[in-house]
């Protein structure tokens, strides 16, 4: 009889699990990164030197400077915060929300089901750009609007999610016998149905997360996301725009930080699913 | 162990459940009556899809949604079918505890099975986890399975589909019901480990004086297992006795056709089961009358006009007149305990011809 995997042994099979080990650390660059940038970056991000503007990369630069003379190496490190930032609470605004209105519908059916999903399909028919632009024309364009437009994108997106997993808990027999030991259904929700469900919403969050960077990213390009002067991959994606044929670099440098980030939460995420689902095989 | 004599351990009387589906309203219990005393062991015999699991469900409240009930089901002289859900889940699991077919599901994988058997514990006697902990070994221990101790911390895919079940048994047994329903406890088992579980729910059952609701379409388990068989066909119950009556004498058409099907030792090589000709109606489209009326050698006018009434078959071999239970009561009722009774008005014609 073989015992549980430690955890231990479950963190040496994870690293085993090659797009789960690329993806994690690509991911863990990213978050050090972010902190690092918190008490140090090479300059100091505001710090403006015309003379050295539109640099090419070099040992005092390491990415060049932008049409400002800005650091770029400072400015994609510190930018790094403001793509965990979103991430982090518009997946967050998606779990919170999303996750119990999946497991009430589930766990109610009937017309609860039937309203919670009807009105998750009417916001999901909303491209999140959409809301976006929707809340940034009555509140302003900044940061926390976009986040917010982001998180309420999510919300559906998880409670879809978690109802469509928790009904094919719910027809499980241990579901049945819970209630015939006497169980409420909002005990067996809980105690049941959510750890069951937990590792398909951790997969889904990560594809959600990189899909909140994107959609940041996308908003800050469009000038409605970060507000100057706090830097953001997206907004650097604007300025160097306009420099798009003197310094091409400008562009390239933010694009890869977007694409890097979303390629490694994908990757973490498709690990996830396999090493998380012992109906898949281990090893990819 | 229960000290309501007044009323019956279970009652049941013309309970009826409709199942809505794309088809419409579909009738899926059809008048369903029964009586358990505390400690009598009751068989429910019959074919996939007539009803057996339905009826379980139904006394456990445990219906899908989309079934309706009708009819009375009490439970020491309560009335269930009223009952709100909150009272309801205060008497599953604590008054009645039900088995279920497939150990393999009816586990959650993520949780040590030492931890699934506290639950209702925790629930209905307020234990706490170590206390717990120590009555899930004692139950473990009661139910066999051999080295407990070292099992408590297992989750149920380390163990097999026999073992699982005893956990499923020490779980519903865990706060010593006054009712086990057992719902096909050992079909999902190999042959040799069925009869060692379903000798220990006999044996848990005699011990706590529980009345057990044995569900079953194996005939052959039942000899052993129940004092009494209800034999359930379409939806309703056609023939209800003593297993011992059962056993020497058969007046449904349909009850004679099961035994006939079974495979027996000593058999001629080569024999062929017997099978009964034609097929189960179909669910949306049951007769209005007797639902063996298509498959019957027996069939009358009347039997297609509606359901045959109970007919109730004078007891001949048992001169034991003690059952006085429900002596003085109007006999237009059904009086269950250890009578024959049978839903056909041909059965003088099948008591002769066999």
């Amino acid at each position: 009889m073989s015992s549980a995997p430690s955890f231990s042994g479950r963190v040496q099979q994870a690293f085993k699990h090659r797009s789960f080990a690329a993806g994690a650390v690509i991911v863990t660059l990213l978050v050090f990164s972010a902190a690092l940038s918190l008490f140090w970056t090479p300059y100091p991000v505001a710090d403006i030197d015309i003379p050295n503007k539109l640099a090419t990369a070099s040992a005092q630069h390491w990415f060049g400077t932008d049409s400002l003379g800005r650091d770029i190496a400072s400015l994609l490190l510190v930018g790094s915060q403001n793509s965990l930032l979103v991430g982090f609470i518009a997946v967050g605004i998606g779990l919170g929300f999303g996750v119990p209105l999946g497991l009430l519908a589930s766990a109610q059916r009937g017309w609860v089901e039937e309203v919670v999903m009807r009105v998750a399909d009417f916001t999901f028919a909303f491209p999140a750009l959409l809301s976006a632009i929707l809340l940034t024309a009555i509140y302003g364009p900044g940061l926390v609007v976009s986040i917010t437009a982001i998180g309420i994108f999510n919300i559906p997106v998880f409670a879809r999610i978690t109802r469509g997993a928790a009904n094919a808990i719910w027809s499980r027999d241990f579901t049945l016998a819970a209630k015939a030991a006497g169980k409420t259904k909002w005990a067996i929700t809980w105690e049941h149905v959510l750890p069951n469900v937990a590792s398909v919403l951790i997969v889904q969050a990560t594809v959600q997360f990189a899909i909140a960077i994107l959609a940041e990213a996308a908003l800050s390009y469009l000038g409605l996301g970060t507000q100057p002067p706090n830097p953001s991959w997206g907004r650097m994606l604007n300025e160097a725009q306009s420099q798009m044929f003197q310094a091409p670099m400008l562009a390239v440098y933010p694009g890869m930080a977007i694409a890097l980030a979303v390629l490694g939460l994908n990757l973490m995420g498709d690990g996830l699913r396999d090493l998380l689902d012992p109906r898949l095989s281990r090893t990819r | 162990m229960s000290t309501h004599h007044a009323s019956p351990l279970l009652s049941v009387r013309n309970l009826r459940v409709a199942l809505q589906t794309s088809h419409g309203q579909l009738e899926a219990l059809r008048g369903v009556d029964f009586e358990m005393q505390s400690g009598e062991t009751l068989g429910l015999i019959g074919e996939s899809g007539c009803g057996k699991s339905l009826t379980a469900l139904a006394i456990m409240g445990l219906l899908p949604d989309h079934a309706s009930v009708s009819g009375s089901i009490a439970l020491h002289g309560t009335e269930l079918t009223q009952m709100s859900e909150d009272t309801l889940c205060t008497l599953r699991g604590a008054r009645m505890a039900m088995i279920f077919q497939e150990p393999m599901t009816a586990l959650n994988p993520l949780h040590p099975i030492w931890k699934q058997i506290a639950e209702p514990l925790q629930l209905h006697q307020g234990m706490d986890l170590v206390s717990a902990k120590a009555r899930a070994l004692e139950l473990l221990d009661r139910v066999q399975l051999p080295r407990a101790r070292e099992r408590l911390d297992n989750y149920p895919h380390q163990l097999s589909g026999g073992q699982r079940q005893r956990v499923m048994i020490s779980m519903a047994l865990a706060c010593q019901p006054d009712i086990l329903i057992a719902d096909e406890p050992t079909t999902a088992l190999d042959v040799t480990v069925q009869k060692e579980v379903l000798a220990l729910i006999h044996q848990l059952v005699a011990e706590d004086g529980m009345g057990l609701l044995l569900i079953s379409h194996n005939l052959g388990l039942m000899r052993d297992q129940v004092e009494r068989v209800m034999v359930m066909y379409g939806g309703a119950v056609v023939e209800s006795a003593s297993t011992k009556d059962l056993f020497e004498r058969r007046l449904h058409p349909y009850t004679q056709g099961l035994f006939a099907a079974r495979p027996q030792l000593g058999l001629k090589r080569g024999t062929r089961l017997q099978t009964i000709a034609g097929n189960v109606p179909e669910l949306f489209n049951w007769p209005k009358g007797c639902a063996f009326a298509d498959r019957c050698a027996y069939v009358k006018d009347s039997c297609k006009q509606g359901l045959p009434p109970i007919e109730l078959v004078p007891q001949i071999v048992h001169v034991n007149e003690s059952k006085d239970k429900d002596g003085g009561e109007e006999t237009d009722k059904p009086r269950h305990l250890a009578e024959h009774w049978v839903r056909c008005p041909e059965w003088q014609k099948l008591e002769a011809a066999a």
